[in-house]
């Protein structure tokens, strides 16, 4: 909302800098998000009117034209839209104009030009406020412009406007009336309500039109007025300035008085051409299905039956409450103007204006809330002001359709109640002073009774008047303490810790966090190689996204992590170690989806080089000891990697399924070259996903302490050769069974294929740690184990002993 | 014989000063004191000597052994600590070369800031509550006094998953989820944070981001209190020497609502870009739980009342680190995540 403070000054005798002002109403919950000066950047700029008009002798695109503008001046223009009797904007000899510019007397072909007429466009004004006319040519000032007079002054730039960004609760605050009476209520000067009742004349309204509400679910009330003998024509300076200066576009007379109403009083108008109302009847009334109308704008609309439209005898002449019908247009040629008032629903204004992509000043303020009782007030101001700016006669009486009337708002509020909320300690007088500031009613003493003003539908209940005092008598002043009564606490649940000790353990070994959108394209299961029946392939589908790429909730935190690989590699920032711990979105029986949190990684190129160590690779076995350092940090346990080929975006080689007892937690693997290939990556990348509750379940929250060996352990190496397709936990599982209670570390130091181990084979050496608690252990104890070790080595997996 | 060993003194004197190691300096012991050695193999002879000259004889040569030794432990003492300090100059590296790099993660910066709000916000007696992050009409809007047509709806346009389910555009949701699931309990002190999303993007807003909810319910609650606790709040996370102050706003699911304003930690309330030179900043949204919202849930207003508010943890972690575009923190760009 846009407020000229010279307007506001019509109705409050406030005199505080704007900026004041600005800080008053922002710390009263009128947040005034800026302070525009309109101060223009010309000087020497005057009004003028065109005397005469000749054509320049040696110059076809050119005229000569006489100007008085205090004095009479000889100017040379080659704009298309002058006339005689114009009023003009005339930059003098020795004028600046934005941008520096200066102006001089010039010769163009042999005459004079003592000064130069200005379009908008020089002068620094808004252009879309101008007529489209004076968008091709010089700007034309208001009739009523004094000769002479300073330009900026004519224009009302010598203004400042409050922008003001009002809460949706604050509907009456859309109108310059609203916005005063805030400025009474807070800084205590008188408010002026401006006149409304016109003088009437002639015969009665309520024979020369009718109105009928046809839908009073949608249209409450509707007030008319008939002005006569009206001649269309510009607008007065100070109504021209006004609307420009709230960011309107002056048009003429009647249109501009309905908007200058609409602005002051925040009650939407329409004028309708009188003489183009078939039967000079009103008919407010659903549309019919298919029934089209052409708008002010000049779009022909389809309509279906749940919008609302203001009809005639004939046909629908307005989408009501959003825009007029181009069909009963004022135009030059309109004498006789039906004024409406109306109230119409908002939800079903909403609606429609959504529905036709069409918002206007007067469907935002429906949507919002008008004042049912100010209809008849705005319609009397209208007509006084065509009477007096369009020489109008006004027809006595006026037709008013009340189908559903305001009842009236009466609240109790109780003092103690406004206390106990604020934790103030105000006496019951301040309250009721505050309140009547706002120019409610209050009655009684004890509980008040506070009857409400009809422009103030947000004040329904006790709280809304315990806001209202709050916020007049300061918040800033209301004192500061802190709650008590502490209890006992959980402070984070266990889910919380494990979440957060993911994150941090994840940090610790190396990778980095990131954090992507919960939102996916279908093409990054595409570029996963899904099949269709893969399970990612069901996901849960936004039904209006913003654009493709965002149209799917994630079911895998993978195809964020492969983004943000490619996203740095392409900026080339390699290596990319990452992870993200966070929800994915699995459709399920009830209306919400389940939200599992799962952890992902993925590591990409290699470890930086140095002066004394060489690059290393990030490869399938750098991040499977990420995930056993992250494991074994948050001790979760009897971790097995299986190999598998369930993964279509994994190598089919590389890949592993991770378990925790039989529990599965997720996949380890390298991504399959064609994934990498899809994504642009430039070189192989290792990822891994786990189910971080299910991993959760599995961890030892808390450690349980073992006693230290008293008695020094015996060490052995173990070298044996096996097939080269025996995966190594089989070779280490054998040994730990078979070592039995006195194995207590069974490390592999060494895999080596190659001569002289036969081909097909491969020789895994282990450090063999033995160890009793009770007791040292013999040579031949150990002895015995290493022989026992072998034996089932090479009984069950066909090893032998690598000498 | 006395002469014997003195000259034998001096020679050996000598000797011991010029080595320059310390094996020289064992071979010299050996020489003079070793069990062949001169001095030794002198005392030894004694016994052809007079019996009135022994004693004096023997003094001499026991004087002239400890004095030897003596001499030698120095000279030994001064060489081995020469040569320590030669072996540790042979040593020396150059300290200027850089480390072996230990593999180092990092937090999210947002996530960083997040754990700082929750830390205060659990020293200030609250719990940490989460809910989902996909909701229902109900929860998100309807139990949080925004009824369909409500126009507040426009605030936030949606992600809609189904008519009635939808991305939460708010963490206001857990609320409504923690009254219901402790009423009639009291009290409740909570912080909720977590993602919201909002059908919003542009250099400003991002259709994803992260909020912090925070409630509190219990008798006699007041506007006082939730100024106190936010103010304690804003002085831990930004400074003692911030200022705060609260505005009148709105919000459908509080009454009296306000918006808190902080001076700006940029130009200390001077006026700068950053504040759009107001000195002041936006920081957060809050007001006391509304009745209607306290008895959809199952508390009765008149006997409970509470505070609720809403932080945007974005902004925070911008002001906190100086970051001037939304967008780093969801392009995650290694070179800016490694800042934090």
């Amino acid at each position: 909302m846009r407020v000229p403070y010279k307007w506001l000054q019509q109705y409050v005798d406030v005199t505080l800098p704007p900026a004041e002002l600005a800080d008053k109403l922002t710390m009263a919950g009128l947040a005034v998000e800026g302070l525009e000066d309109l101060t223009p950047g010309f000087q020497k700029v005057v009004a003028g009117q065109i005397k005469t008009i000749t054509p320049h002798p040696d110059a076809d695109h050119l005229v000569v034209c006489r100007v008085d503008a205090g004095r009479e001046l000889q100017l040379v223009t080659g704009a298309p839209n002058v006339h005689e009797g114009q009023m003009v904007a005339v930059a003098l000899e020795g004028a600046r104009l934005p941008g520096g510019r200066e102006i001089h007397r010039a010769t163009f072909r042999g005459v004079v030009s003592e000064g130069m007429l200005c379009s908008a466009q020089e002068l620094g004004l808004d252009v879309s406020l101008v007529s489209p006319e004076d968008r091709e040519g010089i700007i034309t000032l208001p009739p009523d412009a004094s000769p002479g007079a300073d330009a900026a002054e004519v224009l009302g730039l010598k203004d400042v406007v409050l922008v003001l960004e009002l809460t949706p609760n604050r509907a009456d605050c859309l109108s310059i009336l609203g916005v005063a009476r805030e400025v009474a209520a807070i800084t205590g000067v008188p408010l002026h309500l401006p006149a409304t009742l016109p003088g009437e004349d002639g015969p009665e309204i309520t024979g020369l039109a009718a109105v009928e509400i046809a839908a009073p679910d949608l249209c409450a009330r509707y007030v008319a007025r008939l002005v006569q003998g009206v001649r269309i024509g510009p607008s007065p300076a100070w109504l021209q300035a006004f609307l420009r200066a709230a960011g309107m576009r002056p048009i003429n007379n009647v249109v501009d008085i309905t908007n200058f109403i609409m602005l002051e009083m925040g009650q939407p108008l329409h004028a309708f051409d009188y003489s183009l109302l078939e039967g000079h009847r009103i008919i407010v009334r659903r549309a019919g299905p298919g029934e089209k109308i052409t708008t002010l704008d000049g779009v022909e609309r389809e309509l279906n039956p749940e919008m609302l439209v203001i009809a005639d005898a004939a046909r629908p002449v307005a989408v009501a409450g959003v825009m007029g019908g181009l069909a009963t247009e004022v135009t030059p040629a309109t004498t006789s103007i039906l004024i409406e008032s109306a109230h119409f629903d908002a939800v079903s204004i909403r609606r429609t204006s959504r529905r036709l992509g069409l918002r206007s000043e007067a469907s935002t303020r429906f949507e919002r809330g008008v004042n049912l009782e100010g209809a008849p007030a705005a319609a009397d101001r209208a007509a006084r002001l065509m009477a007096e700016l369009a020489g109008g006669r006004v027809a006595p009486g006026r037709i008013d359709c009340y189908v559903k009337r305001r009842q009236p708002v009466t609240i109790e509020l109780r003092p103690e109640r406004v206390n106990y909320l604020l934790g103030t300690e105000l006496a019951a007088a301040t309250m009721k002073e505050l309140l009547e500031r706002l120019h409610l009613e209050v009655r009684g003493e004890g509980p008040f009774q506070v009857t409400v003003p009809a422009y103030r539908g947000d004040l329904t209940g006790e709280i809304d008047l315990v806001e209202e005092i709050a916020r007049l008598y300061g918040y800033n002043r209301i004192p500061v303490t802190l709650p008590g009564s502490l209890t006992a606490r959980e402070k984070q649940t266990p889910a919380q810790r494990w979440e957060e000790a993911g994150r941090e353990a994840a940090a610790a070994a190396g990778l980095a966090e990131v954090i992507t959108y919960s939102f996916i394209g279908p093409r990054a299961l595409d570029q996963l190689q899904l099949p269709e029946d893969h399970p990612w392939r069901r996901t849960v589908k936004i039904q209006n996204p913003l654009r493709e790429e965002q149209s799917i909730m994630r079911p895998s935190l993978l195809p964020g992590l492969l983004e943000v690989a490619g996203r740095n590699a392409s900026r080339r920032v390699l290596p990319v170690a990452i992870y993200e711990l966070g929800r994915v979105f699995i459709p399920a029986g009830s209306p919400r989806p389940d939200e599992p949190l799962r952890l992902a990684g993925l590591v990409m190129g290699t470890t930086p080089r140095g002066w004394n160590w060489p690059a290393g690779e990030m490869d399938f076995y750098y991040l499977k000891g990420i995930l056993e350092s992250i494991f074994s940090r948050l001790r979760v346990g009897d971790i097995s990697w299986e190999a598998s080929n369930d993964y279509p975006f994994l190598h089919p080689g590389r890949a592993a399924t991770i378990k925790a007892r039989t529990r599965v937690l997720g996949y380890l693997g390298e991504l399959h070259p064609e994934v990498l290939a899809a994504m642009e990556l430039p070189a192989r990348a290792c990822v891994f996903e786990l189910d971080w509750e299910a991993a959760g379940d599995q961890a030892l929250r808390v450690p349980r302490y073992e006693p230290l060996p008293r008695f020094p352990a015996v060490e052995r190496d173990l070298a044996v050769v096996v097939p080269a397709t025996t995966p190594a936990a089989a070779v280490a599982g054998v040994i730990r069974e078979a070592g039995g209670e006195l194995l207590r570390a069974v490390a592999l130091f060494d895999v080596y294929e190659g001569a002289p181990v036969p081909e097909g084979c491969k020789s895994l050496a282990y450090s063999l740690v033995y160890h009793l608690p009770g007791r040292t252990l013999t040579d031949a104890e150990v002895n015995a184990a290493q022989e026992r070790i072998q034996r089932a080595l090479e009984e069950r997996l066909g090893a032998s002993l690598r000498q | 014989m006395l002469e014997v060993i003195a000259k034998i003194r001096e020679e050996a004197l000598a000797r011991v000063a010029a080595a320059t190691s310390s094996e020289e300096l064992e071979a010299l012991r050996v020489l003079y004191l070793g069990k062949k050695g001169e001095l030794t193999r002198v005392l030894r002879g004694m016994g052809k000597l007079p019996p009135e000259e022994r004693p004096r004889v023997g003094q001499m040569a026991n004087k002239v052994r400890e004095e030897l030794e003596g001499a030698l432990k120095e000279h030994r003492e001064n060489l081995s600590r020469r040569e320590q300090a030669e072996r540790l100059r042979a040593e020396a590296l150059d300290v200027t070369l850089p480390g072996r790099p230990v593999t180092r993660g990092n937090r999210h910066p947002l996530y960083q800031v997040l754990n700082e709000i929750k830390a205060v916000f659990i020293g200030l007696g609250f719990d940490v509550a989460e809910g989902p992050e996909v909701e229902s009409d109900y929860y998100n809007f309807e139990a949080l006094n925004l009824l369909k047509e409500h126009p507040a709806r426009d605030m936030q346009d949606s992600f809609y998953l189904t008519e009635d389910v939808l991305l939460r555009t708010h963490t206001s949701p857990v609320q409504v989820r923690v009254m219901e699931a402790r009423r009639p309990r009291l009290p409740i002190r909570i912080v909720a944070p977590g993602k919201v999303y909002r059908r919003d993007d542009d250099a400003t807003h991002s259709p994803m981001f992260h909020q912090v909810e925070g409630l509190l319910v219990d008798r006699r609650v007041t506007f006082g209190d939730l100024k106190g606790t936010l103010m304690a709040f804003l002085k831990q996370m930004f400074g003692d020497q911030v200022q705060v102050r609260f505005r009148p706003s709105y919000f459908p699911f509080t009454e009296p609502s306000a918006e808190v304003d902080m001076s700006c930690v940029m130009c200390g309330g001077n006026g700068c870009r950053v504040c759009s030179h107001t000195g002041w900043l936006e920081i957060l949204g809050c007001g006391m739980v509304h009745p209607k919202v306290l008895s959809m849930s199952g508390y009765d207003p008149e006997e409970v009342s509470g505070f609720a508010f809403g932080l945007g943890v974005e902004r925070v972690a911008m002001l906190k680190y100086g970051i001037d575009d939304l967008r780093l923190f969801y392009e995650n760009d290694l070179r800016f995540l490694r800042q934090f």
